[in-house]
């Protein structure tokens, strides 16, 4: 028996997921505020235990926990932290199933939190269905509602074929190396296992197919142009909570593995060019959903929109590789540091929808006129999150943005340029739901917004995390550099 | 390190927009009075910078230091110069006056002084900061109570208006960050300190410099506004308020000129050679042609907001003159001093021109020129104050604007004798659309729709004030302000010509 200590928070949050599921068994209480509370608890101790499990190397390098690993998992925690935080609404439209909600909740942060620590593409796979199925099942969640029914199925039916074609991916690296661990020697190990392919000059060919496989798989999570179909509808299907776990942590997800992959192989991969490719998936992303946002009527829309245009300034981090020992190596720091910007703005943004949507009932962006008069401090922490979304000092998401650009710079300048005059787009359509906030004339008859404590816990957090990190970014840079340096660059 | 008056002189403001935030929002009058109270405090402190700083020397002076996000190189530093100090005391001065100006407003009272409050700081910011990372921020912090401010208290284009200016500048800023990526990242060690990107800019490569200084130009182009990138400027200023018309006319314009003198010119020293003449031709296209659509202008506000192009274009043609004296071997300054002088001096003639267009239109609801005349006989206080500030736009002998001009033709003429000889065409347009301007509202018959206008009231007149002594006294007697900016220019002109 080995000593599972390493494994103690997903082991925790595994138990305690059944824990909820049991509990909710046959309550009947109308707010589900307790069911709430219990899963929030049990988040909570599983991020004490992070630093208290320590790291590892579990199962033969199966499974290892290392400072990137921990970096991702407290991503995952936080976001469904604030999206379990926010389901209070919901939780009174259901009338039953309340426990398995918050169930498959941590099911899948359990996925994620294993996805991040994992050396070896079998478990990497089963992490990741792990990851997206209750995710299928909690965007379908609102049976009485045809879209949530056609969101779920939306996303169930590409998401199998983007594990089909992940899959088809993996199985190509194995056949070529004959090893699913992945590991800085794997070059080494295409030499020895495939000669016959290498003599014939066929080996590049696999292995480009191999990448654009895995890249397409991950891509499909991540919401990449030109694998992003799925996302606008299911977000606005899915029920809000849902949507917002779904733009953070199923891209966290998918984040964490494309760097895993990738950062570990670097030596075996850097003759096929896949810095390029990944970098012109990134453009796309930007300009696709940066200007197809502006032409969304609906927030949730439009805000699955942006996060797709996010995805791509991640990937500007992704792609930025250190060219010489400069410390610290700019580009990873940078997109473990915008997925943590981007968590606190786009999950206290859905939770200012779901606020709204709570009082006003719409998810209509012209619905948000007056805002400002009737209900001044909704308005205020909807503002601060976009302006960081767009990217504004001194708030998390320019300190993010400026730190990809930085990264991205000296290899790809073309793609921050991209990167930078889509920005200028994204103001345009966040500055416009200000601009219905706070410019309009109309005199609206609306009251005063209310919220549940769980909400206004969630809204209140991100706005401390939004204007935080980015007055004083210094820890989490430090604990990002500390992080990529498991890497071999 | 010191005591902090900067650092106090920049945060003030915050902690007043703090409180007004926690105010009643129904008591408007202690808003009003709380407000103009956090904005005295910099403008005192301003004050104190001014008798305090020592002109002899170049060296930034009232230094603060702080490491602040070491992973990326970035510092909390401020610190000011010759540059710097009279520009922090035009923008206390005029946040102090706008705030007094904006006393009538009555929609949203607490909003309105909380965003202008935030307002102040960054511009404050933007000229007392050493980093380039910081001033930055600062120069974008600066966009979002603007934005707000224009889009809910502006005119009936206010939105167009309001998001016009907000796109704009950020374009312009973008261009910005990839020049101090480009800086930082060319810098061994990576520096985003001023200071030591000044000593370290004449290593540049040319091409980098070229290539970084276009990029500075675009930013800084379109604060300014340089011709072609004006077309911001007069939506932006015919639907903002009153105070705000003030403040980006007084302070905004002045920070596109500030960012040439502080960051292009010592950083990139052989871009700005490389350019001088270009520039040159640029200051005399915008002193024209702001001339020329002033001229076509009916609107009032509209007349003035040209009028900030043509004499911005001054200003630029007087910063395209630097050389050593082959005689003397001492840098040529009077050309910068002109640029500076005009700046300083713009800021207070078009600051008030702007709020006595808002007291006007206050009470007759329209700034259609042809609509008034003979406003003399009806409003002869007005009449003064307008005619006064109207003769110093036109640069009258007395005024500050006379010497601004003047210095900057008696600086330009030896470099550029046929841009400057054009440009001195500018001075009659100008006077041409001034005094066609003040005979059709102030002179002749009078329109008897308005004999219901009433007469400039004591707070206006508090307001204006300190800005008509200030033009007068300065166009007087100029030598405190040259004296304290010449040893700082004497330095821009030596790095330049590195």
């Amino acid at each position: 028996m080995p000593d599972l200590r390493p494994m103690l928070p997903e082991l925790f949050l595994f138990a305690w997921a059944i824990v909820v599921l049991l509990f909710g068994i046959g309550r009947k209480e109308r707010s589900g505020d307790s069911l709430i509370y219990l899963t929030l608890i049990g988040l909570v101790i599983t991020g004490i235990l992070i630093p208290i499990a320590g790291y590892g190397n579990l199962f033969g390098g199966t499974f290892v926990v290392d400072k990137f690993a921990a970096f991702f998992q407290i991503v995952f925690l936080l976001a469904a932290f604030f999206a379990v935080a926010s389901s209070h609404e919901l939780m009174k439209k259901l009338s039953a199933d309340r426990g398995e909600f918050f169930a498959l909740i941590l099911l899948s942060t359990t996925g994620m939190m294993l996805l991040a620590s994992t050396l070896e593409l079998i478990t990497l796979y089963v992490s990741l269905e792990l990851t997206t199925i209750p995710l299928f099942v909690l965007a379908a969640y609102r049976k009485d509602q045809l879209s949530s029914s056609e969101a779920g199925l939306k996303y169930l039916i590409l998401g199998a074929v983007s594990s089909a074609i992940l899959l088809y991916g993996i199985s190509l690296v194995y056949g070529l190396t004959g090893t699913t661990f992945l590991q800085p020697a794997l070059s080494r190990l295409i030499e020895q296992s495939v000669p016959m392919l290498l003599a014939s000059g066929n080996v590049n060919m696999a292995l480009v197919m191999a990448i654009v496989m895995m890249v397409a798989g991950f891509g499909f999570k991540l919401a990449l142009v030109p694998f992003h179909m799925w996302a606008p509808d299911v977000y606005e299907g899915a029920p809000t909570p849902i949507t917002s776990f779904l733009s953070v942590a199923s891209k966290g997800a998918g984040v964490v593995a494309i760097a895993r992959v990738f950062y570990t192989t670097l030596p075996a991969f850097h003759n096929v060019h896949w810095g390029t490719f990944v970098a012109v998936l990134a453009a796309a992303a930007m300009i696709v959903g940066n200007i197809t946002a502006v032409l969304q009527s609906n927030i949730k829309r439009m805000l699955a929109f942006s996060s797709i245009a996010h995805a791509g300034y991640v990937l500007i981090g992704f792609v930025a590789l250190p060219q010489d020992s400069v410390v610290p190596p700019y580009g990873p720091v940078s997109l473990l540091f915008y997925m943590m910007a981007y968590l606190f703005a786009n999950m206290g943004a859905f939770a200012c929808v779901i606020a709204f949507e709570k009082n006003y009932g719409s998810y209509q962006i012209k619905n948000y006129q007056g805002l400002s008069k009737h209900s001044p401090g909704l308005a205020i922490i909807m503002t601060l999150f976009l302006l960081s979304l767009a990217g504004i000092p001194p708030l998390a998401g320019f300190m993010a943005k400026y730190y990809v650009f930085l990264a991205g710079w000296q290899q790809f300048p073309w793609l921050v340029i991209i990167g930078l005059l889509t920005s200028v787009i994204a103001l345009f359509y966040y500055a416009n739901i200000i601009m219905q906030m706070y410019f309009s004339r109309g005199e609206t008859s609306l009251t005063k917004a209310r919220y549940d404590r769980p909400l206004l816990l969630a809204l209140i957090l991100t706005a401390v995390g939004t204007v935080a990190v980015g007055i004083y970014p210094e820890p989490i840079l430090r604990f990002a550099t500390e992080a990529v340096k498991v890497f071999p660059f | 390190m010191g005591f902090p008056i900067l650092s106090l002189m920049i945060f003030t403001p915050v902690i007043g927009m703090a409180v007004v935030m926690m105010l009643n929002k129904d008591n408007f009058k202690l808003i009003r009075w709380v407000s103009t109270g956090f904005s005295i405090i910099p403008l005192i402190l301003s004050l104190i910078l001014a008798a305090g700083y020592d002109s002899s020397t170049s060296a930034m002076q009232f230094v603060e230091k702080a490491s602040w996000i070491p992973s990326l190189s970035i510092q909390y530093f401020l610190g000011v110069d010759g540059l710097s100090v009279p520009m922090l005391f035009l923008t206390t001065l005029l946040s102090t006056i706008s705030l007094i100006v904006s006393f009538n407003i009555t929609n949203r009272v607490k909003e309105y002084f909380a965003f202008f409050l935030l307002l102040e700081a960054g511009m404050l910011g933007v000229f007392a900061s050493l980093d380039f990372f910081l001033f930055y921020v600062f120069w974008e912090v600066m966009l979002v109570p603007m934005y707000f401010l224009i889009g809910i208290w502006g005119g009936p284009r206010k939105e167009y208006a309001a998001i016009k200016f907000f796109l704009y500048t950020l374009f312009g800023s973008i261009f910005m960050l990839v020049g101090i990526l480009i800086m930082y990242l060319s810098t061994t060690p990576h520096t985003l300190d001023m200071m030591e990107l000044i000593t370290k800019g004449s290593a540049f490569s040319h091409s980098m410099q070229i290539m970084v200084w276009v990029f500075f130009f675009v930013a800084f182009a379109i604060k300014v506004p340089i011709f072609p990138f004006h077309t911001w400027l007069p939506d932006a200023h015919v639907e903002a308020p009153t105070a705000v018309s003030i403040i980006l006319a007084g302070v905004l314009l002045k920070m596109g000129t500030y960012g040439f003198l502080r960051i292009s010119y010592p950083m990139l020293p052989y871009g700005t050679n490389y350019f001088a003449y270009p520039f040159a031709i640029l200051g005399l296209i915008g002193i024209i042609y702001g001339a020329l659509v002033s001229m076509a202008q009916k609107d009032l506000k509209k007349l003035v907001a040209y009028s900030s192009v043509s004499h911005m274009g001054y200003c630029i043609l007087g910063m395209a003159v630097f050389f050593i004296d082959q005689a003397s071997g001492k840098p040529h300054i009077t050309g910068l001093a002109g640029c500076y002088f005009q700046m300083f001096s713009h800021g207070l003639i078009t600051g008030a021109m702007f709020l006595l267009v808002g007291v006007l239109y206050d009470r007759a609801h329209t700034r259609e020129i042809a609509a008034f005349g003979g406003l003399g006989s009806k409003l002869p206080v007005y009449t003064a104050f307008m005619t006064i500030f109207a003769m110093a736009s036109l640069g009258l002998p007395g005024m500050s604007g006379f010497v601004a001009e003047f210095m900057v033709f008696i600086g330009s003429f030896p470099k550029y004798p046929v841009v400057t000889g054009l440009a001195v065409i500018g001075v009659v347009l100008t006077a041409g659309y001034i005094l066609r301007m003040v005979q059709r509202m102030f002179l002749g018959e009078f329109n008897t729709k308005w004999s219901g206008l009433t007469e400039i009231n004591t707070r206006e007149i508090i307001a204006t004030t300190p800005l008509l002594l200030l033009t007068v006294a300065l166009g007087v007697y100029p030598k405190p302000l040259i004296t304290m900016i010449s040893a700082t220019l004497q330095n821009i002109v030596t790095q330049v010509m590195r």
